[in-house]
């Protein structure tokens, strides 16, 4: 473990709710291996007892503690302060594409309200519960999605544009993608990404894909195939034909 | 009626978005009740979603010997026979189409060769036994129930807190609680209540758990005046993480050595050839556990207080392969590659084998219309849970309750709340803001787990256990005067207070517990009463409250059937 060289650190945190804010700076000692969270937790408990921050499993399994840190989207339990430049103030403002509540926490209601517009998983008729390895490794790295909303916060479509209302945002791709390639799904969601996931919006620019931190290749792996059904199911009736005689035959 | 509060009516009200909560909630709902789940943190953040290692299920699909016999035998033998028999019996012969059911509800588990889902060996375990997908099985599991529970209707709340059960006459009314971003206070009146909140960790320093785990189900339920039991089976987990501090705690989970990862001290010696030459890394939590303290504390141990755990013998890609999250915590958190160096590691304080008295075919409590399920239960892992059984635990009785919970509303009328139980709440709530002195919570909350780590650990005995209950008393007195700054907007000062209570209640039931128990038997090791003694392996202490105290009552243990008795004496078969 590298030595820390600095006793100390700054952190400018981002205190306020949804009309003001400041950012406001807290002195903290380091220790090694230490993490952002870590620091916001000893500025709670030593400075600022009512800084919201939200987090459950420190070890980035849950993807609770999303936030901006020295302008990156990052989960704060997975920083290392050491990798952070310590001379200067650290600054840690909340996810800026969804609406503060307190500090660091915002209101992430929305990307659950988006969940409940994708049908959920539907095994063909008929199916015989046998899967290959092969199939499933493809589909399950769209399940180790956390649901840290970062990808959903670097998405300029929402970030910039705030197209909530007919944008599901890559969260939702990499979603819909875990069930559409599912060896066992029977449902078709293409009609849900066009229409109202508006798959359309999304032109590729893999911001998404840098920020996550479980390394799921949104863009590439979940975002194109998908866009593909959409075309092939409404521009290309034929393909469509054939694509289902090829899964049917697949069991 | 009106009332000054926001008030939700449901039939079943759920507490706890976990495994055992979501599958109480999806059973509940299938028998057309309104059905009502409320958490402290958002939809799918909840312990189970850090499990890793797997569900245990005697589905045969590695080991074809295996079948819910092995399987009772292993967890009755793993718990020292202190189990509930029933709910250990139900719990193997139910939890394989409970596996099955999640896979028909879309979970993805990794696969044999054949195409079935794949098993992997675990300590304890007779035979590989353990589905997985990778080293993130909870997370698979949590998804599946919760878009299952979403899309079946559940109205979830999502982080708002109940601090009190409410009662009318002798049977459960509803709940009281606060939404806690804004802090507003909130009333659920329910004909059945499930409490699936998890377990306690919290109270300890070094911990594999989250802010949520602070006893709330348990304490929620000890007011109101159902039973706890089996209080001093506390799990230590023998590999949590130790350096660097800020990392201390954090799961290793153990199917790093069910992947066949081996243990040394620092003179690289197989220390688990000593304490269990038979299972080895693969012995149970208590035994492995117990050793790995045991070499530190005879000057074997690492340079930071621990032993090494090492799987870099195995292929580099499998290691990834196999325990994904395992290899980045390391690389990320403390600059080790497992692929090629031993991990450092020592106990952490990781699951309460006791809880809320249940019944084994219901789940009720001795409360009427009062469910529990889950870690917060009790029954299931006697005196020490064996890896993979909690999983497969909260999906068999989360069932369970979620039925039982449904009949009983169908069979009752709606109960009155009375609203000045309400008002007394939210005066307790708000008092540590009008306090104008008083010290904040965070040094009390530190305090107690320094307390419950030194004295209330690993091996125990009658002067710790002693001299911890006279500082958990002065830790209460402190609560007591408690001062919170700021508003009532999203304040974790102030949530921490009434986390603060449940966890000085459930500490001290653990506390008296352990001090009663004169005896060492899975997970509880009394210094001073080092071997296992028949006439404790025939009762529980039970905590119940009584005229406002604390008191600790013995239960006998169930006698089991003949037939199971037989089962148990048999060998296990294995290889
Ligand atoms: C790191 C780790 C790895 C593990 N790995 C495994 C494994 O591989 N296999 C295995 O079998 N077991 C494993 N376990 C144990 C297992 O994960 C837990 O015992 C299990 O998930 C508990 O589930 P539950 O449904 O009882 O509670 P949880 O999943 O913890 O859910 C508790 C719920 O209750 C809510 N709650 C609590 N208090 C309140 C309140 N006052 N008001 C409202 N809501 C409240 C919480 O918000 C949460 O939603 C592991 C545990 C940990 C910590
Ligand atoms: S690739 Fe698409 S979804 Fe991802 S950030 Fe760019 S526009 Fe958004
Ligand atoms: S896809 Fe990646 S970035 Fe997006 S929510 Fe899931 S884990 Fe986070
Ligand atoms: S706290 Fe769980 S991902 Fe950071």
């Amino acid at each position: 473990m590298a030595e820390v060289p600095f006793a100390e650190a700054t952190l400018q945190i981002f205190r306020g709710n949804r009309e003001d804010g400041k950012t406001v700076d807290y002195r903290v000692p380091l220790v090694p291996g230490m993490v952002v969270l870590d620091a916001l937790h000893w500025v709670q408990s030593h400075q600022a007892p009512d800084l919201a921050v939200r987090w459950n499993c420190k070890a980035g399994k849950c993807g609770s503690c999303s936030a901006e840190v020295n302008g990156r989207p990052r989960l704060t339990c997975k920083t290392r302060m050491d990798s952070l430049p310590l001379d200067q103030p650290i600054t840690i403002f909340p996810m800026k594409a969804f609406p503060v509540i307190k500090d660091l926490v915002t209101d992430v209601s929305w990307n659950f309200s988006v969940n409940r517009k994708i049908p959920p998983f539907q095994p063909r008729a008929g199916v015989v519960w046998k899967m290959d390895q092969r199939d499933v490794d493809r589909v399950q790295e769209f399940r180790k999605c956390i649901e840290c909303f970062l990808c959903q916060n670097v998405c300029h479509v929402l970030r910039d544009h705030g197209k909530q209302e007919q944008f599901g945002g890559p969260r939702f791709f990499v979603r819909t993608a875990s069930l559409e390639m599912h060896p066992l799904d029977g449902v078709s969601r293409a009609h849900v990404l066009k229409e109202e996931l508006g798959i359309g919006l999304c032109n590729i620019t893999k911001c998404c894909t840098e920020v996550c931190p479980e390394d799921i290749h949104i863009t590439d792996n979940a975002i194109i195939p998908l866009k593909e059904r959409v075309v092939d199911e409404f521009y290309d009736p034929l393909l469509r034909l054939v694509r289902k005689i090829r899964s049917a035959k697949k069991i | 009626m009106t009332s000054r509060y926001e008030v939700h009516e449901h039939d079943v009200l759920i507490i706890g978005a976990g495994g055992a909560g979501l599958r109480a909630a999806i059973e509940a709902l299938s028998q057309g009740v309104r059905v009502g789940i409320v958490c402290k943190s958002l939809l799918g953040k909840a312990h189970t979603v850090m499990a890793e290692g797997g569900i245990a299920a005697a589905m045969a699909n590695v080991d074809t010997s295996d079948d819910w016999r092995a399987h009772f035998r292993d967890t009755m033998r793993g718990g020292k026979f202190l189990n509930n028999w029933r709910m250990a019996q139900l719990h193997a012969q139910e939890a394989p189409e409970r596996v099955r059911e999640l896979e028909q509800w879309g979970a993805l588990f990794d696969r044999t060769e054949d195409g079935n889902i794949l098993q992997r060996a675990f300590g304890g375990h007779t035979f590989k036994r353990l589905c997985h997908v990778g080293d993130r099985t909870g997370l698979e599991m949590i998804r599946t129930l919760q878009d299952r529970g979403v899309h079946l209707g559940i109205d979830v709340y999502m982080e708002c807190t109940i601090t009190r059960l409410l009662k009318d006459g002798n049977r459960v009314a509803g709940a009281f609680g606060y939404w806690r971003e804004q802090g507003r206070f909130v009333v659920f009146r329910a004909k059945s209540v499930v409490i699936c909140t998890g377990g306690i960790g919290k109270a300890w320093k070094i911990t594999s758990n989250s802010w949520e785990y602070t006893g709330d189900g348990m304490a929620l339920a000890y007011e109101a005046g159902a039973d706890l039991m089996d209080m001093e089976f506390v799990q230590f987990h023998p590999t949590g993480m130790v350096w660097p501090p800020g990392v201390q705690g954090i799961l290793v989970t153990e199917a790093v050595r069910g992947e066949g990862g081996i243990l040394r001290n620092k003179n690289g010696e197989r220390f688990m050839e000593r304490y269990d030459p038979k299972k080895l890394e693969l012995s149970t939590r208590d035994v492995v556990a117990r050793s790995i303290y045991t070499e530190v504390r005879e000057n074997r141990g690492t340079e930071h207080g621990g032993a090494y755990l090492d799987i870099s013998h195995k292929p580099a890609d499998y290691v990834k392969r196999k325990l994904p999250s395992m290899y980045h915590q390391f690389l990320e958190l403390a600059d080790v590659d497992i692929t090629r160096e031993p991990m450092e590691v020592g106990p952490t304080c990781h699951y309460m084998m006791g809880g809320i008295r249940v019944d084994a075919e219901t789940a009720q409590t001795s409360i009427p219309g009062l469910f529990a399920a889950g870690e917060a239960a009790v029954g299931l892992h006697g005196a020490n849970r064996l890896g993979g059984n909690s999983l497969s635990d909260l999906l068999v009785f989360g069932r369970r309750a979620g039925l039982a919970a449904a009949e009983h509303a169908r069979g009752t009328e709606t109960p009155t709340i009375d609203y000045s139980h309400i008002d007394e709440s939210v005066q307790q709530m708000l008092a540590p803001f009008e306090r104008l002195d008083g010290e904040g919570p965070y040094a009390i909350h530190s305090d107690l787990q320094t307390t419950m780590q030194g004295l209330v650990g690993i091996f125990r005995c009658e002067e710790d256990l002693r001299r911890a209950l006279s500082e958990i008393e002065t830790l209460k007195e402190r609560a007591a005067r408690v001062h919170v700054e700021g508003s009532r907007l999203f304040n974790p000062g102030w949530h921490l207070v009434w986390d603060l209570h449940s966890m000085l209640t459930i500490a001290e039931a653990v506390t008296r517990s352990a001090l009663a128990r004169r005896e060492s038997r899975g997970a509880h090791s009394r210094i001073d009463y080092p071997a296992l003694d028949d006439a404790w392996g025939k009762k529980h202490n039970v905590v119940v409250r009584n005229a406002g105290t604390m008191t600790l009552v013995e239960a006998p243990v169930l006698e089991m059937p003949d037939d199971l008795k037989q089962l148990l004496a048999e060998d296990s078969g294995a290889k």
